[in-house]
């Protein structure tokens, strides 16, 4: 009985036939409020798709000005897939071939690799003015950019020697599905969370072999790639989730929701098997607390004033309720919410050039509410908005994963489990 | 996941149950799997405008007539009449400025150029008294190039019949020309974002609407004024030197998503959880009370409360359900007020009061809805969903939604 009504919100069947044209999706595109030049969400997504199928010549370059944020899809009243629509055309039909620039900003796995192992030389060369001014020229990536930094020792390098012999002293174990960012610009986040799920008595255990999930490689059209990639990351899940019956968790809410998500409606690549045991680590987290199975007790004296930023994917999701809600459990913190707005950077889509003055463009109410917010810190899900707030904004971000484990009282909470 | 009370269906019903509920002190959530009819809102709030094909003047007298069970009755005259006031404060408190009476109807110009009777007008519309004068003699329809949801010559030919002189004519501006290119993105709420840009657009366009409407006595624009910015339609009375009569333009409606949009900033603010593009899926039953219900973002993460209110809407918004042999509620499967039987749908004549119209969530006197039979406790429906109701024919949408909502909120929070 449910199923006719419900189906167009589950999967990704190319559903245009679904739209009635009533154009509410095109209110919420935050491109096309700043960027004429885009057809907007109806327009590129269900009537192109129209056109497109009588003739695919009426597909238009203009569609990679897309930012795949899906605040469409999340406003649209019939349920029109119309992110997945515009992804799919551009796949499917795009007759431009990747930069260079663009494989090297989609190759974040092999790029990290490199960039780590030299970090030293590298982030200081990439911070330097003319080398970003080459970069601009030459590789067409806008000079306002910084690059994150490289960290010196991998994410996975520091678990196998620090970190892996402890976890199998729980009882209790997890997957931890790191993502290029934490492995080779931000460990800190990794440890975090080692942190939090060892208090809360679970072990944390890298896959077999992760692999970046892909989403830059399929903003950037390198689908063979990117489903090269997913079949192997569901494989490794897998070998986990059903091996092992060791669920997976993960910090990026991008990753996340490219592994659930995508990988089905874009690459084509099944993931039932994994799909409802993969996801965030704030929402594991939130499910144990929230029926009664974990206990966080959190430090007297953490006192922070803090404004929650809704990433796009998560807004997607629906899952920023699971990250503020266990923010707002800190007793120290003075809670404010920020209105949900796509903060423009999109993955590597604004560190191109010709993409900048959009980028920025969109972003510019999300940098208005923080700046006027007084807070301390800006607390998100998703690394690609850290690095567009705290470039745009005076403010520095953190994971909520991150401020948990700055605010966890780790003894008292491993006492509440042990006894 | 816990709250006191979980509404389903975040149109104009889910939001002011949710609003009243959440000011009462009430930890709320508003589950929506899309925008709701308000994108189409015209501007106006219906009681009741018709009855047995007559014009209502007196919309708190006429609803005594209306059979026992419409949503109306079921409410009861006295509450209606109470809850009426309580409506537009509830909405002025969300920022939104309605005004109109309970015991007399008012009009506004519609689009066909024809006067509607209605109750409570948002103010960037005009409130005409009677039906049967327009205050101005000459007036000049001012209308986009290119922007074809507003159509002049109706308004013009309707304005006839008042013995106004009436001119139309388009202008064009720089700033449009982008949107221009692309005619099918000439729309309102396109146009609404380049005045909500900035002050220069607003000053250069009033500038050439006082230089366009010399001589006129009034100017007629579209409602393309407002959507994210509230203040865009005061500052631009303010900037002309004549009254200013907007009209509604082709949904979606720009007065209908700012609507939206500060109605649920005021239940956010009064700290209501919205989950806006999430579907309920289905719900768990216990002894006659509903318990929890699943959703398809939050999965085994089921959303618990004690109250529930169903305010999923009507045929458009999936709320009901029909198909060619079967009609129902989908979400829980809820017994439904009205035939069952296909044949009993329809009725030949097109423009008659088609039975299916009336059709809805059956509930109790409390509008507690009923599931095989039996009212399920803490369950109640508001707004649209609701059957017994012919809301299109008799210029009862908008009432309805509002006054059973804030009803289904008094029985909670009795
Ligand atoms: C096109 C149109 C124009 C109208 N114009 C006017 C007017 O100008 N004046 C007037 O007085 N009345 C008008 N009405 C009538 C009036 O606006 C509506 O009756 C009223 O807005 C209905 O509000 P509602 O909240 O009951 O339902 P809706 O606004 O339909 O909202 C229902 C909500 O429930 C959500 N929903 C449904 N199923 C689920 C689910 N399973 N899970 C989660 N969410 C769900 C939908 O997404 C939707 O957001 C109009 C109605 C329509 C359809
Ligand atoms: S919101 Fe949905 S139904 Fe409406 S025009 Fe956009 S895709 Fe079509
Ligand atoms: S995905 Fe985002 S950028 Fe792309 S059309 Fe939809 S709203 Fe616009």
């Amino acid at each position: 009985m449910k199923k006719e009504i419900f189906e167009p919100f589950n999967s990704s069947d190319n559903n245009f036939e679904q739209c009635v044209k009533c154009t509410i999706c095109t209110v919420y595109c935050p491109v096309l409020e700043v960027n004429p030049d885009y057809p907007g969400p109806k327009q590129s997504g269900p009537d192109g798709e129209r056109l497109r199928l009588k003739d695919p010549n009426f597909f238009d370059e203009s569609l990679k000005l897309c930012l795949n944020c899906k605040r469409c899809e999340v406003a649209c009243p019939h349920g029109v897939k119309i992110g997945d629509i515009i992804q799919l055309a551009r796949i499917k039909y795009s007759k431009k071939k990747p930069k260079v620039r663009d494989m090297i900003l989609a190759n974040t796995d092999i790029v990290g690799t490199m960039a780590s192992t030299f970090a030293p030389i590298v982030n200081p060369i990439v911070a330097l003015k003319p080398v970003r001014l080459i970069m601009d020229g030459v590789l067409k990536i806008d000079h306002h950019r910084i690059f994150p930094k490289y960290a010196g020792m991998r994410f996975e390098t520091w678990y196998r020697r620090y970190a892996a012999s402890k976890q199998n002293d729980f009882k209790k174990h997890v997957s931890y599905f790191h993502g290029c960012y934490v492995n080779y610009n931000f460990p800190k986040q990794g440890k975090d969370l080692i942190k939090i799920m060892n208090a809360a008595g679970y072990g944390v255990h890298l896959l077999e072999k992760e692999k970046c999930c892909g989403v830059a490689l399929i903003s950037n059209n390198l689908i063979k790639q990117a489903t090269k990639q997913a079949r192997h990351n569901v494989e490794a899940f897998k070998k986990s989730i059903v091996d092992k019956n060791m669920p997976v968790i993960s910090t990026s809410s991008t990753c996340i929701f490219t592994i659930r998500d995508e990988y089905p409606h874009l690459l084509g690549v099944k993931n039932d098997e994994i799909r409802d045991k993969s996801e965030l680590a704030t929402r594991f987290l939130f499910r144990l607390i929230d029926s009664g199975k974990l206990k966080l007790v959190f430090k007297k004296d953490y006192r922070k004033r803090i404004a929650y930023h809704t990433p796009c994917h998560m807004e997607k999701l629906g899952w920023s309720i699971y990250s503020t809600a266990l923010l707002k459990m800190i007793p120290g913190i003075d809670f404010v919410s920020l209105e949900s707005r796509c903060c423009g950077i999109a993955g590597t889509y604004g560190f191109k050039k010709e993409n900048y003055k959009t980028s920025q463009g969109v972003g510019k109410p999300l940098f208005d509410q923080i700046e006027s917010s007084d807070v301390d810190f800006v607390a998100t899900d998703c690394e690609t908005c850290k690095w567009q707030i705290e470039m745009s904004t005076a403010k520095k971000v953190e994971h909520p994963i991150s401020i948990l484990a700055e605010a966890l009282d780790v003894e008292a909470t491993v006492k509440l489990w042990q006894k | 996941m816990k709250f006191d009370n979980i509404i389903i269906g975040g149109g104009l019903s889910g939001l002011t149950c949710g609003i009243k509920l959440a000011e009462q002190g009430k930890k709320c959530a508003i589950v929506s799997s899309g925008q709701s009819a308000i994108h189409f809102f015209s501007g106006s709030f219906d009681l009741l405008g018709k009855l047995n094909g007559q014009e209502v003047k007196n919309p708190l007298e006429a609803i005594k007539t209306l059979p026992d069970a419409h949503p109306y009755q079921r409410v009861g005259i006295k509450n209606i009449a109470r809850l009426a006031v309580e409506a537009p404060q509830l909405l002025d408190r969300a920022g939104l400025q309605f005004s109109g009476k309970s015991d007399q109807n008012h009009f506004v110009l519609t689009p066909m150029g024809i006067m509607k009777p209605t109750w409570l007008t948002i103010d960037d519309f005009t409130r005409f008294e009677q039906n049967d004068v327009f205050p101005w003699k000459k007036a000049v329809i001012l209308n986009f190039s290119g922007f074809l949801d507003f159509h002049t010559l109706f308004v013009q030919d309707g304005l006839k019949k008042y013995d106004v002189d009436v001119q139309i004519k388009n202008f064009a501006m720089k700033e449009f020309e982008a949107i221009r290119r692309n005619p099918s993105e000439m729309r309102s709420t396109n146009i609404a974002k380049v005045f909500d840009q900035g002050e220069d657009v607003l000053n250069e366009f009033a500038q050439k609407v006082n230089q366009l409407s010399e001589g006129f006595e009034v100017v007629i624009l579209p409602a393309v004024f407002g959507l994210f910015t509230k203040n865009v339609v005061t500052d631009l009375k303010s900037m002309i030197n004549k009254p200013l009569v907007l009209i509604p333009a082709i949904p979606p409606s720009v007065p209908g998503i700012r609507s939206q949009i500060l109605l649920r900033k005021r239940f956010e603010e009064l700290g209501g959880t919205y989950f806006l593009g999430d579907i309920v899926e289905e719900g768990t039953f216990k002894n006659n009370r509903l318990v929890a219900v699943q959703t398809n973002n939050h999965g085994n993460i089921k959303l618990e409360a004690d109250q529930f209110v169903l305010a999923s809407g009507s045929f458009y918004s999936k709320g009901i359900v029909a198909t060619r042999d079967k009609l129902y509620e989908p979400i829980l499967g809820l017994d439904i007020d009205g035939d069952i039987d296909s044949e009993k749908w329809l009725d030949e004549k097109f423009f008659n009061d088609q039975p299916y119209m009336h059709y809805g969530v059956k509930t109790d006197s409390g509008f507690r809805a009923l599931k095989n039979g039996k009212p399920i406790e803490n369950l109640f429906a508001a707004g649209s969903v609701l059957g017994g109701a012919n809301a299109l024919k008799e210029g009862s949408g908008a009432g309805i939604s509002l006054l059973t909502s804030l009803h289904v909120a008094e029985q909670i929070l009795k």
